[in-house]
C-alpha cells in the first residue's frame, strides 16, 4: 500500500495542475479533494510501485471530467475571444491574465495535454497513460492546444512571451 | 542539408520544446530550426509558453495547504465515520511483550476507539518525512543554542517543554523547529547517532480532557511511529532510519526522562 504520507506530500503538485486546469482557487481545491477522496475509494486499482502521482493526475482526470459533463453540456470555449483581440497590453499584470484567459480558452481536453506537458513535465507516453488516449492523440491536441494559445497571444504579450528566458 | 535535418517533423519540434529530445538529435533539430525561421518562431514561442505557465502557477506550489485538503489525504473523515474498519494505519497497543512499561496501560483505551491520538501519528509522521533528510536545514534552531530553543518552543506551546537527552542511547540532540497548528502549535526536536541515523520527538499539547494512554505503535510508510499521551502533552517519537525495537527502547528513555 502506498500510504498516506505520500499523499499528503502530492497535494501541493495537486493543487497547480488543478489550478491551472480549473482557473479558480476554491474549485481548484474542490477537485484535489475530491480527487484524494476518490483516490482513497479506488486505491486497491493503484499498482504499488509505479508513479502515484501519474496516477493521482489519472483520477483527478476522471473526476474532472465527470463534473464538466454534469454541469456544463458543452466544453469550455471553442470560438475565438473577439474581446482579447481587442485589447492592448499594458504590462505584466495583463499579460499574466492573458495566460490565464488564453489557456482557460482551450477546449478541456487540449488543455488537460497541454498543462501535464508543459506545466506539470510529464513526457508524451505518460500524458498518454493518464489520459487513456493513444499517444498519437496527445501530438495532436499538444499541437492544436500550442497553435491556438499562439494565436490568442499573438501581437498581446507575443513579443514579451519571448523575452522570458 | 542532412537527412536526418530534413525529416524533423512537428512531433519532433514539440519534443524539442519539451526538452524531450536526446542530446545528439537535439543538435539536429536546433539546425533544421535555424533552417527554418517560421517554424523556429512558433517553436520558441511554445518554449516560452512552457516556461510562462511554470512561472505563473509555481507560486501555488508554496502555497500553504488547506487543513480539508490534508485532511482528505489522511482520509481523517472517513477515518472518524469508520473507525472500527479502518485499517490504513497498523496500529498495535505494542503493551503485549513490553514488560515493564511504566505507562498505563490499563487504562488505555482500544487503540481505535481514540481517532485522536492516530492524528499525532499521522501528523509526526509527515513531520519527520519532511525535515528529518533535510541536509542544509533539519532544524531551526541547533543544539549549541540548546537554552534558547527550549524556551522559545516551551514559550511557543504556552507550556514548559524539555529536550531529553538521548545520549546515553547514542544519540545526540540536532536540534528543533516550531511546525504550526495540531490544533496547536507543536514543537519538533531531532536527534541523530553518529552514523546519521535521524530520530524526531513531535511534542504537542494536549486539552485538558486528555489522560495518560500506553505506547502505541504506527507505522506511515516507511517512517515508524511510537506515541502517546502524557498529562499536558502528546508524543511522537518518529524514525524512518531505526527499526520498532530500536525505537521502542529510545521511546522507553524519552518517556523516563520526561517523568523521572
Amino acid at each position: 500500500m502506498s500510504d498516506a504520507v505520500s499523499l499528503v506530500a502530492l497535494i501541493p503538485r495537486l493543487r497547480r495542475y488543478a489550478r491551472a486546469l480549473v482557473g479558480e482557487r476554491a474549485a481548484a481545491d474542490d477537485l484535489v479533494q475530491d480527487t484524494l477522496e476518490r483516490a482513497w475509494s479506488k486505491l486497491h486499482l493503484y499498482r504499488h510501485g509505479t508513479d502515484l502521482r501519474a496516477w493521482l493526475f489519472t483520477v483527478m482526470h476522471n473526476v474532472h471530467v465527470n463534473q464538466v459533463r454534469a454541469s456544463r453540456p458543452t466544453a469550455a470555449l471553442e470560438d475565438d475571444m473577439p474581446e482579447l483581440a481587442q485589447r492592448a497590453v499594458q504590462g505584466d499584470a495583463l499579460l499574466v491574465r492573458d495566460l490565464e484567459r488564453a489557456i482557460a480558452a482551450l477546449p478541456a481536453a487540449q488543455r488537460e495535454v497541454l498543462l501535464l506537458v508543459a506545466l506539470e513535465d510529464l513526457s508524451y507516453d505518460e500524458a498518454a497513460r493518464v489520459l487513456g488516449i493513444p499517444i498519437g492523440t496527445v501530438m495532436s491536441r499538444l499541437a492544436r492546444a500550442r497553435e491556438k494559445v499562439r494565436a490568442l497571444m499573438q501581437g498581446k504579450g507575443g513579443s514579451k512571451l519571448q523575452v522570458v528566458k | 542539408m542532412s537527412e536526418a535535418e530534413q525529416s524533423v517533423g512537428e512531433a519532433e519540434v514539440h519534443a524539442w520544446v519539451d526538452g524531450r529530445l536526446a542530446e545528439e538529435r537535439r543538435a539536429e533539430v536546433e539546425a533544421w530550426l535555424v533552417a527554418h525561421p517560421e517554424e523556429a518562431e512558433r517553436a520558441a514561442a511554445d518554449r516560452a509558453l512552457n516556461e510562462q505557465l511554470r512561472a505563473h502557477y509555481e507560486p501555488v506550489l508554496g502555497e500553504p495547504v488547506p487543513g480539508r485538503l490534508e485532511n482528505a489525504a489522511l482520509r481523517l473523515r472517513r477515518w472518524r465515520a469508520a473507525a472500527a474498519i479502518a485499517g490504513w494505519i497498523a496500529i498495535g497497543a505494542a503493551t503485549g511483550g513490553v514488560a515493564g512499561w511504566q505507562l498505563h496501560a490499563q487504562h488505555a483505551p482500544a487503540p481505535l476507539a481514540q481517532p485522536g491520538i492516530s492524528v499525532i501519528a499521522r501528523r509526526a509522521a509527515l513531520a519527520h518525512a519532511t525535515y528529518a533528510p533535510e541536509v542544509r536545514h533539519p532544524v531551526e534552531v541547533g543544539a549549541d543554542e540548546e537554552q534558547h530553543l527550549v524556551a522559545w518552543l516551551s514559550k511557543r506551546l504556552g507550556a514548559q517543554v524539555r529536550a531529553p537527552r538521548l545520549e546515553a542511547e547514542s544519540m545526540t540532540l540536532v536540534g528543533g523547529r516550531l511546525l504550526p497548528r495540531d490544533p496547536g502549535p507543536v514543537a519538533q526536536f531531532m536527534y541523530q547517532s553518529a552514523p546519521g541515523r535521524r530520530v524526531t520527538l513531535y511534542v504537542r499539547t494536549e486539552g485538558p480532557e486528555q489522560r495518560e494512554t500506553a505506547f502505541r505503535y504506527a507505522r506511515e510508510g516507511n517512517v515508524r511511529v511510537f506515541y502517546w499521551i502524557d498529562r499536558k502533552f502528546g508524543y511522537a517519537l518518529s524514525s524512518t532510519d531505526l527499526e520498532r525495537e530500536e525505537l521502542l527502547k529510545l521511546a522507553n528513555a524519552v518517556y523516563q526522562q520526561l517523568n523521572p
